[in-house]
């Protein structure tokens, strides 16, 4: 895979690199090669592990959906191009996906309105506190989210924290509930996912050339129109990189739904897991799976195709 | 603030309009960072509940340190625990090593398949968690049925840490390749104008230059692999880890333990992220001075 580049070209290309490296002499470009020989060598370790940890099991998994039988009645599963996986499975569970993609989607644009404005406010007015506060809005994350989760069941629970003493004083009708209704599973959502909106829009929003807004306000730009006309677009690949990091993973959640839910906000991720772990129903199972999959990886592909992989505000949402 | 201070004054209409909308954007902020943290304050207080029975309750009395005390004498949860951390050191370790030499040849040097490697990370990154549980789940099952050259993946500790590092290599490849895209390149070159060979100057010039990311790295493979519940949730076969041992009593009620270790592991990772954020604030500064 190690195509033969010459130095010169390398370094024009990549920005890392330093704009004006000196012509390599004959004795630097052996080292040079060697010690990409070496750096070639130690990347194999790490690229056949996801070889076969990460891509090989995503293609199993659609082998794995076209079996039919039963582990525990048919005597094992046998690879017979069983098209019907997919069918019924989405005959009989195509509202579940609806219903995911709804609340991700709603979830991740409240995700967005309660994360950028406070990524702005830190990028630009955070002063020397900036890290101190974006650290603030990062530690409750330490905590294992499963047990985030069922905090907020304390908290949005029907005499729980919040409503038990709205009840008490009577400002609240006594049946009143928001725990097992979409509202709860939507609020679940966009609070676990909220720091992968949150750290991308920072970044973007942190790393704009204050200059440029300078400049807008020389030429005449109120407030409101350098934010609208220099900012904003200035911070759309964090906004892409948030949705993605939100959306995506939020599609396929189920511990939101499961914990905080009820009969009536099942997603496809509960029913996924459940044809998994409790029916042991593995190609069934696997087509549902492969659905989401193959939906998620066009999302991702449109995404690379417009922004390419390697932008930094990527990198920043994956560090929450 | 004082732009009474400045040389030519705004208009003081203008002032006036500003002092007022400048308080909303704080004081949203404020309120985010209260709501963000109201379940860990609920977490911490529960710990100290007061109650008559073994499991949480929303009622909160104060106070008693009968759980922080009792906070070994659930054996299952021991057990849970124990299986994380003996999980997410290896695991941590292994993605560290294997996931450092990709985000540095990807920092670096351009290939003819470093598309498809940065596409993969991307993808490894923001693939749904159920996605890739059930895939390996799938693969597991597979292999134990057909053997391999006689392979086979126990579902418990090796397929959870299997998975672990396989998720978590992607984490420390995008932390390592954000720092040698930072990097200067002259001090290797300088390096090996002074006769250095590769795995020299890769030891003394290279990784101390990407060590604060490599850390970072390691540090986050460690708190994914603490934290996953999904991917876990899928592999585990019938060995708990913490969180998947604290969502299945969540059905019947958590004990009030689970929050007191909820309260240890949050201010471990708080402390050690504390004392990273420090040091690399102090070497920045010092370099600056």
């Amino acid at each position: 895979m190690a195509g033969p580049v010459s130095d010169e070209r390398t370094a024009v290309v990549l920005p890392a690199e330093g704009p004006l490296a000196p012509p390599a002499r004959q004795g630097e470009r052996t080292l040079e090669r060697r010690r990409r020989a070496v750096a070639y060598l130690l990347l194999t370790p790490g690229t056949l592990y996801l070889a076969l940890f990460f891509a090989l099991p995503l293609i199993l998994i659609i082998y794995t959906s076209l079996k039919s039988g039963g582990l525990l009645s048919g005597g094992g599963f046998r690879f017979t191009w069983q098209w019907e996986n997919y069918t019924d499975g989405l005959a009989t569970y195509g509202s579940f996906y609806v219903r995911s993609v709804v609340y991700a989607g709603i979830a991740t644009v409240a995700c967005i309105l309660l994360a950028y404005p406070m990524a702005y406010w830190i990028a630009f007015y955070g002063g020397r506190w900036k890290s101190a506060l974006f650290f603030m809005i990062l530690v409750p994350f330490f905590v294992s989210f499963v047990i985030r989760t069922v905090q907020w069941r304390f908290l949005l629970g029907d005499f729980g924290l919040i409503f038990g003493p709205l009840k008490d004083l009577g400002l609240l009708p006594q049946d009143f509930r928001v725990l097992a209704t979409p509202l709860a599973v939507i609020a679940g959502i966009t609070y676990n996912f909220l720091p992968f909106t949150a750290l991308p829009l920072y970044v973007a929003l942190d790393r704009i050339d204050r200059s440029l807004i300078e400049a807008a306000k020389d030429l005449y730009a109120t407030k409101t129109e350098a934010f609208r006309k220099v900012v904003l677009p200035l911070s759309f690949p964090g906004l892409f990189a948030a949705v993605i990091l939100t959306f995506v993973p939020a599609t396929g959640d189920y511990v939101n739904s499961s914990v905080l839910g009820g009969p009536n906000t099942t997603m496809i991720g509960q029913i996924i897991q459940t044809k998994f772990l409790v029916e042991l129903r593995y190609p069934e199972a696997a087509a549902l799976s492969v659905v989401l999959m193959v939906g998620m990886l066009l999302i991702a592909l449109l995404y690379a195709k417009a922004l390419g992989t390697e932008d930094e505000t990527l990198a920043a949402g994956a560090g929450a | 603030m004082s732009a009474v201070a400045t040389a030519a004054p705004p208009p003081v209409e203008r002032v006036r309009r500003r002092r007022w909308t400048s308080f909303i954007l704080p004081v949203f902020t404020g309120a985010m960072i209260f709501y963000l943290a109201s379940p860990v304050f609920l977490m911490v207080l529960y710990g100290f509940n007061d109650l008559a029975g073994e499991r949480q309750v929303a009622r909160f009395t104060c106070c008693t340190l009968v759980w922080w005390r009792q906070m070994f004498e659930l054996p299952d949860l021991n057990r849970a625990l124990r299986t994380s951390l003996t999980v997410a050191f290896p695991s941590a370790i292994a993605a560290t090593a294997l996931g450092t030499f990709i985000g540095l040849v990807l920092g670096r040097y351009r290939f003819s398949g470093r598309a498809v490697l940065n596409f993969v990370i991307f993808l490894a990154i923001a693939i749904p968690e159920i996605v890739l549980g059930s895939a390996l789940l799938s693969m597991y099952v597979q292999v134990n049925e057909m053997r391999p050259f006689g392979a086979t993946v126990p579902l418990g500790y090796t397929s959870i840490l299997l998975s672990h590092i396989s998720f978590s290599i992607a984490f420390v490849a995008i932390t390592v390749r954000a720092r040698v895209q930072g990097l200067d390149r002259t001090l290797e070159n300088a390096a090996q104008d002074l006769f250095a060979t590769p795995a020299v100057a890769f030891w003394r010039v290279t990784l101390p230059l990407i060590l604060p990311g490599v850390v970072a790295g390691f540090l986050l493979a460690f708190v994914l692999s603490l934290d996953d519940f999904v991917i876990t949730n899928f592999v585990n076969g019938q060995t708990d880890t913490f969180p998947t041992w604290v969502f299945g009593t969540s059905k019947i009620g958590v004990p009030p333990q689970v929050n007191v270790w909820g309260t240890v592991l949050f201010l471990a990772g708080v402390l050690t992220a504390g004392v990273s954020l420090a040091q690399a604030y102090r070497r920045r500064t010092g370099r600056a001075a």
